[in-house]
């Protein structure tokens, strides 16, 4: 059972980062101006609500298995996901807003933001392999 | 140095910032070597193109501390500490020659660095001791070695690239030569000084201790000499005029003959420049002869400083025997660049200074210099061709030398004690701190030709003209650093330049302009980043002139702002046409607030102004639940209408027709007008589907972009984008929360991206007496660059204020330029990058705004940061160009060109803000906050501001007392200025302020160019009961009285008086209760007070002496703006009273402070 766990953490985790790369490389598109913020941002609010699902998913899993020190970890991340789509001002189109994205170093904080997602996927890789792998073993 | 009494610690400072120069100089082979053998453009060269400059800084620094108490006498003793001090700072120089010539050549700037640098560092000293037991040879050593350094400033600058081993020759030459030019031009480290003497050091240095000492010793000597009797003397005299009368003034102050020296420095710098341009072969070999003798030589050479000093005995002919004169010109240049003390004056070959000279930017100098070198490798020859220029050239360069010192010496008068800029200004004690007339922008710390070049302030406005070196400089002067822009303006004067090839860096794009530096006739230096590009054939044709060879001479470079006929490769596709679209309300409130006919009325008059040729077309769609088209295809006998009332999927009947050209439908089209605002005048409908009827209208301009104008009189209630009002009317004067600011839904923003997608921008007119959600439909013209008018209450007639001024912006509306099609681009130089932009747009990529219709009335403003630091360059350039299809139909480029200095010190800083630009600038990033965050996030962060800021220049200025509220006299302003701010209808809490009102304000705030928005945050009031002729001015005939400004408070106002309030778009005149009976009777045209109506909104033709003075001042002050304000006259019991009196923003209301009580708010926290 444990194992199926962190099979399908390992699995949703894997599509986080490609999630995080995908944006990561659509904002450094943006940022070399081959690409126009409208169309980056259309892209980009596209997948703010699966990666927010997707990360909730594995965070509520966790809980649920009682991995009380991932489901720590996790919720943060979680949290900051849902107060960032809660946030977005009834006017703007999305958590990406074309006409703001170049104001007032949006877009730098985006890709910091990218990046910092990406790093953090990629330590919950390597933990949920242990612990599949670990509980593999255990089985 | 010692003696810094009381002043910054400048020199470390100096060293700090040129840290680069002292590694250079500690292996100065190396990097000679590194130099030569390097790849032309090597990073190096762009800070030696610069490299005038740091230099001058450094001297400075040593100057500086010395400077303290010299100023207004000159003590013998300080004197003498003086010529210590220079001694110092000549050996130094000779340090660095000494080692090998070639070096130094090479090092070039690096010496001059070190040059200067010596006296604040330890490490010349030595050398610089030993320096002074040196014999006079020593000396003359030294003084070549100067001049070679100058001239390596020249060289490795533009020559680098091109001609490596020539250095080398060249140098040599120098070498030998160089006795020549150190007798001749005795002076080494003087000039330097001029950068910062504008700030007003008084400079001891200069004059040298023992004079007869030198004297003796050496030419060089004489002028060291000739400093101390001459120099005091002299001063004055010389500036003005060139001349050599140097003789009989007595002791003019130390401190006014060391600035002007200072300034003369900067003026030769200037002049090398300037003498490039002015290459026309003025003087015939005969003329070089005289070069070579003793008065002439050393005028040519030193000419700026020529001027100033007598002829000192020790400026004996020898040195300028003939060989030199050979020489001479490099050396001469070198010499001037560097900046030449001595001269006897050389008046006689010197016709007066033609003005003819123009220099180009530092960066320029270089060029000349370059030129030679690259040409003949071969020593200079007489007659060798190559040096030709050079000759011409600078002997041309002298007399424009001496002008330019002149001038440039008045300037550092000026300046002599303290910049009038920096003045503390003891904000709680003064009361008078506004100006009499209105503020003009400070000019930035430039030489006078680089000055005369520049870009317009009411163009292009740097908010800090003198710019920081660092972020951490930035950081601490706690100002914003950003531009202000008005790139459409009307302008009377504009250079349009067609030409098959527009001339660009190839890896910056940016335009040709006046701050870049030629290295050759075939080769100029990106002064944005640095790349050396060439100059294409076409370019060395100069049509104004008709003549070859002179591409610093063409217009673009001439001229900082311009405007380019762009050919097909900026072109998407051939250019629009101009397309106008009416979106109009028709619903019962729009019939119900007559607005149709006076839209009507406007739009017949204008018809055949309406900016456009041949292709011009026009179409009209109306609204109200249902949306309603024109047919006005030619050929038909009177208007079709036609109704669409699927609102949900909204499309158009006949594409074709809608929308029409101008002139071949004109008399359906005035059928129409004449026809619309009767037609609906019985409508019971009072629903408004402006959503689909924008939507409409998106999909009939899609394929052509263009113009439309949408007249909104309420809130949107049908189909896509319907609105619910927001406003809860008892929130209206909440202190604590203000909601809504931003937009309700995205919709409007949506349908503007796309609109700007296609190329059409829409203009909003709302004309409402209700709340209409100003800040959801304002989105729809922030985003696509139109323009938004906003007109609360409007009734035609019971609000004939608002129906005037509708009819007079429609008037400005309808036929004012436009532009289609338009990007704008801002550049600047690397190192700075530009992270927010504000205004009325799109920024589709990291620089680039997408403007659908640029309109001369659109200001835009950007926020910048200090990525890298600006050690390496003196001046930082901008530029907007911005690139539109005009509604003739041709594809133009408008280029502005910005330069201003670069500053490393905090004073000096403060000393360049522009209070108004940072106002402006300030207000419109409060307006973002306030969206973004919180109405009292903007406000307290507006507060903070002005806190910080005097915070932090009082903590610069450390003898201040810390318990009073100081502020630098170029930020006097600012608290008023602020409080202005944190009264304005956007900013206010605690008035009743409507939603809408709030919101529009601060549109206007982002969109409006900076002379009207500072007229909206700080009006002029002018007491108008009493003009008088003294001090008019006289335009076209006219006489224009000019009464000072006022004070906006209630104290000002006299029930006797009558005054006037320039608003920007409304004039207020408040007539006082006892006001004179004779000004009511000849100006309002009414026996008394109580006769003047409620309503008045004219003022009657009089003959009256009072009433033609009223008049032609009111209508000069009309003149003065794009809009023709309306005129409101105000009596005590006048409910518009309230507008009069919100304006008095330094009184106290019940919700705000008055001025001084906020300046003691500010003062408690900052003593806090």
């Amino acid at each position: 059972m444990e194992s199926v766990v962190f099979i399908f953490s390992l699995i949703d985790c894997c599509a986080l980062i490609f999630l995080a790369v995908y944006f990561i490389i659509t904002l450094s598109d943006l940022e070399c101006d081959y690409i126009n913020a409208r169309s980056c941002c259309s892209k980009l609010n596209k997948w703010v609500v699966p990666e927010l699902i997707g990360h909730a998913i594995v965070t509520v899993l966790m809980l649920i298995s009682l991995h009380w020190f991932i489901f720590l970890l996790n919720l943060p991340v979680a949290t900051w996901n849902i107060y960032r789509f809660i946030m977005v001002p009834s006017g703007n189109m999305g958590v990406f807003d074309p006409t703001e994205i170049h104001n007032r170093g949006q877009l730098k904080s985006h890709m910091k933001e990218a990046m910092i997602k990406l790093g953090f996927h990629l330590l919950c890789f390597f933990m949920y392999l242990y612990s599949m792998i670990l509980a593999l073993i255990n089985d | 140095m010692s003696a810094p009494a009381g002043l910054p610690p400048r020199p470390s400072a100096g060293a700090a910032a040129y840290a680069g120069g002292p590694a250079e100089v500690a292996a100065p082979q190396a990097g000679a070597l590194r130099r030569h053998n390097g790849p032309v453009q090597s990073p190096m060269q762009f800070p030696s193109g610069y490299g005038l400059h740091p230099p001058n800084y450094s001297v400075l620094s040593g100057r500086y501390s010395q400077v303290p108490n010299k100023a207004v006498s000159p003590h013998l003793d300080n004197q003498y500490r003086a010529s210590y001090h220079s001694t110092y700072y000549s050996a130094p120089a000779q340090n660095v020659m000494t080692p090998s010539v070639a070096t130094n050549v090479l090092n070039t700037q690096e010496s001059q660095q070190l040059y200067n640098k010596t006296s604040p560092q330890t490490a010349g000293s030595t050398e610089g001791l030993t320096q002074g037991a040196i014999s006079s040879a020593s000396y003359l050593h030294t003084s070549a070695q100067q001049s070679y350094s100058a001239f390596g400033n020249h060289y490795s600058t533009s020559v680098s690239s091109s001609v490596a081993s020539q250095g080398f020759p060249l140098n040599s030459d120098h070498y030998t030569m160089p006795v020549v030019s150190s007798a001749m031009y005795p002076t080494v480290s003087y000039p330097s000084a001029a950068i910062d003497s504008v700030y007003g050091q008084v400079y001891t240095s200069q004059s040298l201790p023992d004079v007869g000492q030198f004297k003796q010793t050496n030419t060089f000597s004489s002028q060291s000499t000739a400093v101390p009797h001459s120099l005091q003397q002299h001063v004055p005299v010389g500036y003005n005029s060139t001349l050599p009368t140097v003789s009989s003034a007595q002791s003019v102050q130390d401190s006014l003959s060391r600035n002007l020296t200072g300034s003369l420095t900067k003026a030769n710098n200037q002049i090398s420049t300037g003498g490039i341009d002015s290459l026309q072969p003025v003087q015939s070999v005969s003329q070089k002869a005289q070069f070579t003798k003793p008065g002439v030589g050393t005028a040519a050479s030193s000419a700026a400083t020529s001027s100033m000093r007598t002829p000192a005995p020790g400026l004996s002919p020898e040195p300028r025997s003939t060989p030199s004169f050979t020489q001479s010109p490099e050396s001469a240049l070198q010499e001037e660049t560097r900046s030449v003390t001595s001269s006897p004056v050389p008046a006689p070959s010197v016709p007066q200074p033609s003005k003819t000279s123009k220099p180009f930017g530092y960066g320029y100098p270089a060029l000349q210099p370059g030129y030679q070198n690259a040409t003949p490798p071969a020593p200079v020859q007489p007659s060798n061709p190559g040096h030709h220029p050079g000759f011409q050239h600078y002997q041309q360069q002298y007399p424009g030398v001496n002008q330019l010192s002149s001038s440039l010496g008045g300037l550092s008068l000026q300046h002599s004690q303290q910049p009038e800029s920096l003045r503390p200004v003891n904000l709680t004690q003064d009361r008078n701190i506004l100006p009499v007339s209105s503020l003009p922008a400070p000019v930035p710390n430039l030489n006078s030709d680089l000055r005369k070049l520049n870009c317009s302030p009411d163009s292009f406005r740097c908010t800090l003209t003198n710019v920081p070196q660092t972020q951490a400089l930035l950081n601490k002067a706690k100002l914003p650093l950003g531009l202000l822009l008005h790139p459409f303006r009307d302008l009377t004067q504009l250079p349009v330049i067609t030409s098959s090839t527009i001339v660009r860096c190839r890896s910056c794009r940016t335009y040709i302009n006046p701050f870049v530096s030629f290295i050759d006739q075939r080769r100029w230096k990106c002064n944005l980043c640095y790349r050396v590009n060439d100059v294409p054939e076409e370019f060395m044709y100069n049509p104004l002139t008709r003549s070859y060879g002179e591409p610093h001479k063409r217009p673009e470079v001439q001229n900082s702002t311009v405007e380019f006929i762009a050919s097909s490769d900026y072109m998407l596709r051939p250019p629009q046409p101009a397309v106008y679209l009416f979106v109009l309300d028709v619903s019962h409130n729009a019939v119900e607030a007559g607005y149709l006919t006076i839209v009507c009325q406007s739009l017949l008059e204008n018809l055949d102004k309406l900016p456009g040729d041949s292709r011009t077309r026009i179409g009209f769609i109306t609204f109200d639940s249902t949306v309603q088209f024109y047919n006005l295809q030619e050929g038909l006998s009177q208007p079709q209408m036609l109704i669409v009332s699927d609102i949900d999927d909204i499309f158009l009947p006949t594409p074709d027709s809608l929308l029409v050209n101008l002139h071949e439908s004109k008399e359906l089209i005035k059928d129409l007008l004449n026809a619309l605002p009767n037609m609906f005048t019985n409508t019971r409908e009072t629903h408004s589907a402006l959503g689909p009827a924008l939507q409409a209208a998106f999909k009939l301009m899609s394929p052509t972009g263009g113009r439309i104008s949408v007249f909104q009189t309420q809130l949107p209630s049908l189909g896509a984008g319907l609105l619910h009002s927001r406003e809860d009317p008892n929130q209206r004067s909440s202190t604590t929360v203000v909601q809504h600011l931003g937009p309700a839904t995205d919709f409007y923003k949506k349908l503007a991206l796309d609109c700007s997608g296609q190329q059409t921008a829409v203009d909003l007119f709302l004309l409402s007496s209700q709340y209409s959600d100003l800040a959801s439909l304002a989105c729809m013209s922030k985003y696509s660059a139109g323009c938004i008018y906003y007109y609360p209450s409007f009734h035609h007639i019971h609000n004939p204020a608002q129906a005037e001024k509708l009819q007079k912006d429609l008037k400005r509306y309808l036929t004012r330029k436009i532009g289609f099609e338009a990007v704008m681009r801002i550049r600047c130089t690397k190192g700075l990058s530009i992270h927010t932009f504000h205004g009325n747009f799109f920024v589709r990529s990291t620089d680039l705004l997408s403007l659908a219709n640029i309109n001369p009335d659109a200001g835009f403003a950007v926020q910048m940061s200090i990525e890298e630091s600006l050690t390496d360059t003196s001046l930082v350039c901008f530029q907007t160009a911005l690139l539109y299809t005009s509604s003739k139909g041709e594809r133009r480029i408008r280029v502005h060109t910005l330069c201003l200095p670069v500053v490393n010190s905090l004073a000096d800083v403060y000393a360049g803000a522009d209070v108004q630009a940072v106002v402006c600038l300030l207000a419109n990033m409060a307006v973002d906050r306030s969206v973004s965050s919180s109405l009292a996030d903007a406000r307290d962060a507006l507060v903070n501001a002005v806190m910080d800021s005097l915070e932090a220049y009082m903590s610069t200025a450390s003898n201040l007392q810390q318990s009073v509220l100081v502020a630098p006299n170029s930020l006097k302003l600012f608290p008023l200025y602020v409080l202005a701010l944190l009264k304005q209808k956007a900013f206010r809490t605690g008035t009743s302020t409507r939603l809408d009102d709030r919101v529009y304000a601060m549109c206007q705030m982002k969109s409006q160019p900076l002379v009207h928005l500072m007229k909206m945050i700080h009006p002029n009031m002018y007491r108008i009961d009493k003009l008088i002729d003294e001090s008019a001015i006289h335009v076209n005939d006219k006489v224009v009285p000019q009464p000072p400004i006022q004070k906006l408070s209630a104290e000002k106002l006299t029930r006797e008086g009558a005054f006037l309030m320039d608003c920007g778009s409304i004039f207020y005149i408040w007539i006082g209760k006892n006001c004179n009976n004779n000004f009511i009777k000849d100006v309002l045209g009414y026996p008394n007070y109580a006769s003047v109506p409620q309503k008045m909104t004219q003022l009657p033709e009089a003959d009256a002496l009072s009433s033609e003075r009223t008049r032609s001042f009111i209508s000069w002050l009309r003149d003065s703006r794009p809009l023709s304000p309306v005129l409101q006259v105000i009596k005590d019991e006048n409910p518009a009273k309230t507008d009069f009196f919100q304006h008095l923003i330094e009184d106290r209301t019940e919700a705000a402070f008055s001025y001084y009580e906020f300046l003691l708010q500010i003062q408690q926290q900052i003593c806090k």
